[in-house]
């Protein structure tokens, strides 16, 4: 029969056992994965099952994460989100929140831009650390990403995006997403980019700020491939700021609407 | 004219272009993205298109905060 180990193809004879192959082709891994699933206990193995060794501390390779990615959400799933590319305007609260979730899935490619540099205060709820103050976002969220996944490609654009250069950078992606500050900023961004590329569906957000309640933020469809994540109302304003969970909670809605698109569901 | 704006029915003397509509609304015509027939609109077309009869427009107000 055959099976998978660390993403190689391999022939095996029917009776084998997990512990037997592990001895045989890593001893000294401490963690064995079975179909996505880590088994502490022996087991007979079966035709078909993907098997991965892993020794703790030990980094897997690109490859071999992304097998292991790959059992979990499916391969057909995998594939497709493999080989999309996503733009995201704005690399602050929502930006480095959602191209985080997005390389956890594993999108294939994401397209960055911000010309910001990490401030003290956004630590409050962007994806940063303490040690990269300073820095351009959109390089300390490469960063950031590529030690969560090797096998993401980021492409970083360190400027203030406009309606002169949105289409030179943006045009190319199939969803786009609005994760600006600013209404006019996220209204410039909607109406250039969705006038230039009308096929594109875009995923924008408006309303985040302070603690109300986490279920007033929702998922809408607001015109012809504009989808709308957070309540809509709660603007950022003296005495109610921008804070992680919410903000977080509108980043984790665009990024799930952003999947559903590229699996091909409305997002809701 | 009867036009139609975010699902209602509103009846508005003509001529009228779209940043006067948006004035009239008090909404801040770089915070709004106007959709007219099913159709976007960036800002710099909204002075320029007049209102008709029977249009029909979604307007999406947008807050701060990212």
């Amino acid at each position: 029969m055959q099976i998978f180990i660390n993403e190689q193809s391999l022939k095996i004879q029917i009776e084998a056992r997990l512990f037997e192959l592990r001895d045989r082709h890593k001893p000294d891994a401490d963690l064995l994965i079975v179909n996505g699933f880590p088994v502490s206990q022996d087991q007979p193995l079966n035709d078909g099952d993907r098997i991965v060794l892993i020794r703790r501390g030990e980094q897997p390779t690109a490859t071999e994460l992304e097998a292991l990615m790959m059992a979990r959400h499916t391969p057909g799933v995998h594939a497709k989100i493999k080989n999309s590319c996503v733009g995201i305007a704005g690399a602050g609260g929502l930006g480095s929140n959602i191209a985080i979730a997005l390389a956890r899935v594993g999108v294939g490619t994401l397209v960055i831009a911000d010309f910001d540099l990490v401030e003290p205060s956004n630590l409050n709820r962007q994806q940063y650390f303490i040690d990269q103050i300073g820095l351009p976002k959109v390089a300390a969220l490469r960063e950031n990403l590529q030690r969560i996944n090797p096998g993401v490609r980021v492409t970083i654009i360190q400027q203030k995006i406009t309606p002169d250069n949105l289409l030179e950078h943006f045009s190319a992606v199939d969803v786009m997403v609005e994760a600006f500050d600013a209404a006019e900023q996220k209204a410039m961004l909607i109406s250039h980019f969705l006038r230039s590329c009308p096929q594109t569906p875009l995923v924008a957000a408006s309303g985040m700020a302070g603690y109300a309640a986490s279920n007033s933020i929702s998922t809408r469809k607001m015109a012809k491939n504009l989808y709308l994540c957070g309540d809509g109302t709660t603007a950022a304003q003296p005495g109610r700021g921008l804070m992680a969970p919410r903000v977080g909670i509108a980043a984790h809605h665009q990024a799930n609407a952003v999947l559903r698109l590229l699996l091909g569901v409305e997002p809701e | 004219m009867l036009l139609q704006i975010n699902g209602q029915n509103r009846e508005y003397p003509a001529p009228l272009n779209i940043v006067q509509l948006l004035a009239h609304l008090q909404l801040a015509t770089e915070r709004v993205v106007v959709e007219l027939n099913r159709e976007i609109l960036t800002a710099d077309k909204l002075a320029d298109t007049q209102l008709k009869d029977g249009d029909t427009l979604e307007l999406i107000q947008f807050v701060g905060g990212g």
